[in-house]
């Protein structure tokens, strides 16, 4: 690695702190602009005026504007998000510590599914080119991604769930199982969990394989068209494996990138599949907290998953830079 | 994701490929491009086709609608006609015995709305927040694009900056947020998207812009002694507002999709009827658990249908302006 690239590396870094911080500052003055008092769900009625400044004091909001900004800089700092309004004696970050997981889970095993599936199906796309085959399955797939994610899952909701009653129709597992996980480890070993995972990774996973399979497609067709694979052909290696060996290979690299990207949009597009499978995350902590008022909690989650993404542009810029040399170059150029 | 599925869905020949630019008037060139467009693809037709047939449907709506959207049927004693099947399903008789005639086509809600009306009214509020929200992402985009492609130094800095910071926040829970802190309106998707998804819009112009800005004929009109502005939005606009309208296209689908997911998400106003509401009140109101296909298919089918359009148009312009993708 030369020192151009690890420049531009830090130089990115850099940037994303930077961008974190306009979107941490724009977050904060986002939620002052909320129609109520912050505290509005939060006090009841019959409090008294002085018991109702003491809650502020105690939250803080009592202190001039650009004093909370800065407080509220160094907690992120310390990751400490507050308490929430609505559940009793929690932080805030107790709950994203809990829902976080969950949303890992269920992100990463339908990227998982999709890009497999993504992929292989690019591949078989771009050797039909042109069959009846090859057109069904790319109708297919912008159908896929053309249906709304919610409505592909209250249809196999109410199928598989209702009508055949093969799988459980939300959550991650009834109460009683629940209790009797302590660590993270005991669910994932659970077969219940896996059970009510089907049917929501299928779900997203249908939506999410489109991206990466027309991606591989299209790479596939321009690779076939290099001298390299013509080379092969003609040295006389069988059609698969100037396929998988040659073409695949080389075509597969923007499909990576776009998989690191995917990890990051896909968990904050997942609020509208938490909240149809009732699946216990981030996107439904954040859709109910900002339904219940319950604003420390909301302006959390919202932080939390503007954290992976921008995390996860970044990795995606230095994985294009590594893979690609020409940006290398170009970084290099810009830096000296 | 849908932001950078949007990115990706008209990006697959930017990297590669520049896009072709036509010669001779400004006004011509952008006729014949929009003309290719749908002479050449059959599926873009399609796409104008749907557009048009929903646009009649829109319009018309109260004429269309057999009841009204909002307010539940009753029957004869009074009572609401609470979870109707439609006539085609419905065992013959029950109607009379339950004091009404079912004559609804998909069947009514749990409290006697009427779903085949509410399917008709919906399609005003998809083609308003598509087609509205799509047009401010596309002239927010196209401008921020050709600000910072030419003038270039800090007005580019800034506003890539900018882009970089809208890239980092998420989308459905900015528009969320932004629904809840405002009055329920369909008009809030439209400004959380005109305030986001510009960026995507903006950096493929800006970069077509500074190969744009290079050639022969903005050299000339800055020797002729032409404003910035005017060298802008007379001379660089026109050639790349063909891109504009491929990314106005998609937007189109995505505004589509994104209003009905905030809807469905129970943030949008509860007077007007969207496909996005009516789904979540079938969900609310346990109509899965029922199996009430009849409630559930429709709005999803109109949904994917609108979406679909504005892809198929999106992909129209991608082939002319990005010959090169063509033959795959």
């Amino acid at each position: 690695m030369n020192r151009g690239v690890v420049y531009y590396i830090l130089g990115r870094f850099l940037q994303s702190v930077m961008v974190l911080w306009i979107i941490v500052t724009l977050l904060f003055l986002l939620f002052r602009l909320a129609p109520s008092n912050p505290l509005a769900s939060y006090i009841d009625t019959t409090f008294t005026k002085q018991q109702e400044a003491a809650l502020l004091a105690r939250f803080g909001l009592d202190k001039p504007l650009g004093e909370q900004y800065i407080i509220y800089l160094f907690n992120l700092l310390k990751l400490d998000l507050g308490e929430t309004f609505s559940y009793s004696g929690k932080s805030v970050m107790d709950i994203l510590r809990a829902d976080l997981p969950n949303t890992i889970y269920l992100t990463l095993s339908s990227l998982l599914l999709a890009y497999l599936v993504g992929v292989l199906g690019g591949i078989a796309m771009a050797a039909l080119r042109g069959s009846l085959l090859e057109r069904v399955g790319t109708t297919f797939t912008l159908m896929t991604r053309a249906a709304p994610q919610f409505w592909v899952g209250m249809l196999l909701l109410t199928f598989f769930a209702f009508q055949l009653k093969l799988l459980p129709s939300s959550g991650i597992g009834p109460p009683m199982v629940r209790y009797r996980w302590e660590t993270e480890w005991d669910k994932l070993m659970s077969p219940v969990f896996w059970r009510h995972m089907i049917l929501p990774t299928f779900t997203l996973a249908l939506y999410l394989h489109g991206l990466p399979l027309l991606l591989m497609r299209s790479n596939m067709l321009e690779v076939l068209d290099q001298d390299y694979v013509t080379m092969s052909r003609l040295a006389g290696y069988s059609e698969w494996r100037v396929m998988i060996q040659t073409a695949a290979r080389n075509a597969m690299l923007p499909v990576l990138t776009a998989l690191t990207l995917g990890i990051g949009y896909s968990i904050g597009g997942n609020v509208v599949i938490e909240h149809v499978f009732s699946w216990p995350g981030l996107g439904r902590t954040l859709v109910r907290a900002v339904q219940q008022a319950d604003y420390p909690l909301a302006q959390g989650a919202f932080f939390f998953i503007a954290l992976i993404i921008v995390f996860m542009n970044f990795i995606a810029d230095i994985l294009y830079s590594l893979l690609d040399p020409r940006v290398g170059a170009t970084a290099q150029a810009q830096v000296s | 994701m849908q932001q950078e599925s949007m990115a990706r869905e008209g990006q697959s020949g930017k990297a590669k490929t520049t896009a072709r630019f036509r010669q001779g008037s400004a006004i011509r060139q952008l006729w014949e491009t929009n003309l290719e467009v749908f002479q050449r693809d059959k599926m873009a037709l399609f796409g104008l086709f749907i557009f048009a047939v929903f646009a009649v449907v829109a319009i018309l709506a109260p004429q269309i609608a057999p009841n009204d959207p909002l307010n539940p049927l009753k029957n004869n004693e009074g009572d609401w006609i609470k979870d109707a099947m439609p006539y085609w399903l419905a065992e013959p008789g029950e109607d009379e015995a339950e004091g009404y005639t079912n004559t609804f086509l998909l069947g009514t809600t749990n409290i006697g709305r009427d779903i085949f009306s509410q399917l008709i009214h919906g399609s005003r509020s998809a083609l308003l927040v598509g087609f509205s929200a799509a047009a401010a992402v596309a002239v927010i985009g196209t401008v921020i694009g050709l600000l910072a492609g030419y003038y270039g130094g800090w007005v580019d800095t800034i506003l890539m900056r900018a882009a970089d910071v809208a890239f980092g926040i998420p989308f459905i829970p900015f528009i969320i947020v932004i629904s809840a802190f405002f009055d329920p309106s369909i008009w809030n998707v439209v400004i959380a998207m005109a305030l986001l998804l510009w960026r995507d819009t903006g950096r493929v112009i800006r970069s077509q812009v500074l190969v744009i800005k290079e050639q022969a004929f903005v050299s000339a009109a800055h020797v002729s002694g032409a404003s910035d502005l005017r060298i802008i939005f007379v001379y660089i606009a026109p050639s790349i507002l063909p891109l504009s309208f491929l990314y106005g296209s998609f937007a189109i689908a995505w505004a589509i999709l994104t209003e009905a997911s905030v809807s469905f998400l129970g943030f949008s106003d509860p007077e007007t009827i969207s496909w996005g509401y009516m789904l979540q009140d079938a969900f609310n109101s346990l109509a899965l658990s029922r199996e009430a296909f009849y409630w559930i298919v429709p709005p999803g089918l109109c949904i994917m249908l609108t979406v679909m359009a504005g892809f198929f148009i999106g992909r129209g312009y991608e082939e002319v302006l990005f010959p090169r993708l063509r033959r795959m």
